[in-house]
């Protein structure tokens, strides 16, 4: 996993709440094997109208955000399923780093494992950020992750992040390996387990 | 902590902690895995790094996002591909599967439930938001992504940090009709989409206590919906009754010896929780959603609300997007809100006590319109058929169908057409959630079956007398 520790880049100011993973990605496109790239999907139907042409005035369209890695939203973004490739799909079209006030949890978990930072912004400073001038003229901003800042100009913002996820993207770090250095500590606790609970196994 | 009184999630937790790292972050044994056809991103990271599954004797495949779920339906190349893959992967790594035609075959969580797979005091996961399901049987249970999917199967162990802890008492008595969907729904209208995020909840109280587990699955099924990972019941007489028998569970003397510890998880008298939310049974009515959000909910005695009586713009704008994408007006009666088909399935409410609610309501009657009920597993379906719940909804004019998520979400290919409304018993009323341009109104089984014999959303009870479900 490529680590996270600056990202200086224009942000996208989607500015929407509540956008659940279904509109992140429509369920009929998950059956796309990874390596033909999720990018093209992002916000698929939402930035569409019925027709299937774009609409003009959606962020995502904006050519002023074409580079953008960073993402701008509002409350509980990423909501609802699981489907993992609601992060594949900024992912693969180059977001980095999502700002909002608050995330769906699977979505925020799903999206360290993937070295997107699911940064916590306060309401009142994505307010700041959504209406800042050189944001939406598609300036570059910066977002530090052992600093948790964002910077705008000359604007300092805070944000929040768990110290854990905070830890694995700054190393880079691979759950799985990371996970088999406990491998004794596992081994104790499945023998403790099975005198403590017997009923846990599934009886065959 | 220890020696102190310990709320069930403490106890659930800690029974499962194997290391707790510096950051706060904890190492935890998985009880029971559950994979779907969706699990394939998991499958595919394995094979990369060429591991095997670490304990396949823990975990469980089965068939129901991408199955065929109606008569004659042939699934396209890609969704035949997707089952296929699921029973390919587990067959690969020695894992049982409930797969296409085996008769123990449904959704993940109606199945796990039924087989005595899900059990009190065990952690489960599967990679599915809507394993919170099976926090109703007392389990600390939660949805994962493909890559946590990945790191299970190889390690049966997942990282997590302690969540805080939301205790949700309802008290009272529910009135008649009125069931736990109702209660679920009209505590998300009440409290927001994101009231539980970051926590676990506790659902307690005696309205809680006398639903039936099939009920409770319900409720804890929807607890994603409030933004909670996790929501869960302390298992009581009504658990235990439940799961004796059950092929998974233990036997015997055994189910006896584990029916003491699971009673012992309860939260201790004094157990503290970081929030605590109350409300009454008696308030609830029966519930509809009337937007895009399942936050977006009145009872159907009410009216479509109005934006322009909020303060809050960026909320006001949601609402008129949600009116629009609708096609209603604010001001209009909910009970006048025609439709232009109806589902009854999905992991919420595709039972048996779900089918037979509807049942109740649409026997000796006509659907007005088309219409779709799919058993939640083929246990449920075979049952249905001896009580002859089938007869009646065939009779209605509604189309009986197998087991599969099926127009919960339309990867089979059954998809509620773009601009028709869908009268359904399911759990997202996103945009496009059913299909492509498609309006979701979620609501209880027997909201959906009165639905369908008026044609417009309506209030079940006035279809109820001298019926019981
Ligand atoms: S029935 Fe619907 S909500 Fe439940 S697991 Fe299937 S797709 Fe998800």
């Amino acid at each position: 996993m490529t680590p996270f520790t600056i990202v200086t880049a224009p942000a996208c100011p989607l500015g929407l709440e509540n956008v659940d993973t279904d509109q992140l990605i429509p369920a009929r496109f998950m059956q796309t094997p990874r390596s033909q790239g999720y990018g093209g999907f992002l916000l698929h139907d939402l930035r569409r109208k019925d027709a299937g042409e774009m609409r003009k005035d959606f962020a995502l369209n904006d050519a002023r955000y074409a580079q953008a890695q960073i993402m701008i939203a509002r409350t509980n973004f990423g909501c609802g399923s699981s489907r993992e490739a609601a992060v594949y799909v900024l992912a693969d079209a180059g977001y980095r780093c999502v700002l909002a006030p608050s995330f769906g949890d699977i979505f925020a978990s799903n999206s360290v494992q993937n070295g997107v930072l699911p940064a916590r912004v306060s309401a009142a400073d994505i307010e700041i950020l959504l209406s800042d001038p050189s944001v939406l003229a598609g300036a570059p901003i910066t977002v530090d992750l052992a600093e948790q800042t964002v910077s705008v100009g000359n604007k300092s913002i805070a944000f929040q992040i768990r110290a854990d996820w905070k830890q694995r993207l700054i190393n880079g770090w691979d759950a799985v390996d990371m996970t088999r250095s406990y491998a004794k500590d596992i081994d104790a606790f499945v023998t403790k387990d099975r005198a403590e609970r017997p009923w846990s196994q599934p009886r065959g | 902590m220890a020696g102190g009184p310990r709320t069930i999630i403490d106890k659930l937790w800690d029974a499962h902690v194997i290391t707790t790292r510096e950051d706060g972050d904890c190492l935890l044994w998985v009880d029971r895995h559950f994979v779907h056809e969706g699990s394939h991103h998991g499958f595919g990271q394995l094979r990369q790094r060429g591991a095997p599954v670490a304990r396949p004797d823990l975990t469980f495949g089965t068939a129901d996002h991408y199955v065929a779920t109606r008569k004659g339906a042939v699934l396209d190349a890609d969704a035949a591909r997707m089952v296929r893959q699921l029973t390919e992967n587990c067959a690969a790594h020695g894992v049982t599967c409930f797969g296409e035609g085996d008769a123990r075959q449904g959704i993940a969580h109606v199945v796990a439930p039924e087989l005595g797979l899900t059990l009190p005091g065990l952690l489960i996961v599967c990679g599915d938001s809507h394993t919170s399901t099976h926090g109703a049987l007392g389990a600390y249970a939660f949805g994962i992504g493909a890559s946590e999917v990945a790191h299970v199967l190889m390690t049966q162990c997942i990282w997590q940090s302690r969540p805080r802890q939301l205790r949700m008492h309802i008290d009272g008595k529910l009135g008649a009709g009125i069931g736990a969907k109702d209660m679920a729904l009209a505590l998300i209208a009440k409290f927001g989409t994101g009231f539980a995020q970051g926590c676990a909840i506790e659902y307690s109280g005696s309205a809680v206590q006398g639903l039936s587990v099939e009920g409770r699955l319900t409720l804890c099924n929807l607890s994603i919906e409030s933004g909670s990972r996790l929501g869960l019941v302390a298992p009581d007489e009504v658990t235990i009754n439940y799961l004796r028998g059950r092929p998974f569970a233990p036997a015997g003397d055994d189910f006896e010896r584990a029916a003491e510890d699971w009673l012992a998880l309860a939260s201790d008298r004094d157990a503290a929780f970081d929030q605590e939310i109350s409300m009454n049974a008696s308030e609830i009515a029966p519930v509809v959603t009337w937007g895009v959000s399942p936050e977006q909910a009145a009872p159907i005695t009410s009216r479509v609300p109005d934006p322009a009586t909020l303060t809050d713009a960026t909320r006001a704008d949601a609402w008129r997007d949600a009116l629009d994408y609708m096609g209603l007006h604010a001001g209009q009666a909910i009970d006048t809100i025609k439709v232009d088909r109806v589902f009854i399935g999905s992991c919420t409410n595709s039972r048996i006590e779900d089918l037979r609610a509807a049942a109740a309501i649409l026997k000796h009657r006509r659907s007005q319109v088309p219409g779709l009920v799919s058993p939640g597993s083929r246990q449920v379906k075979q049952q249905a058929e001896q009580e002859g719940l089938d007869r009646i909804f065939i009779a209605a004019g509604l189309e009986w169908g197998g087991p599969g998520c099926s127009m919960c979400v339309g990867m089979n290919g059954d998809i509620v057409p773009a601009g028709e409304r869908c009268a359904s018993t399911t759990n997202r009323n996103f945009k496009g959630r059913q299909g492509k341009g498609s309006r979701t109104h979620i609501m209880s089984p027997a909201m959906v079956a009165a639905a369908a014999v008026e044609g417009h959303l309506t209030d079940a009870r006035k279809l109820m007398e001298g019926r019981a479900p």
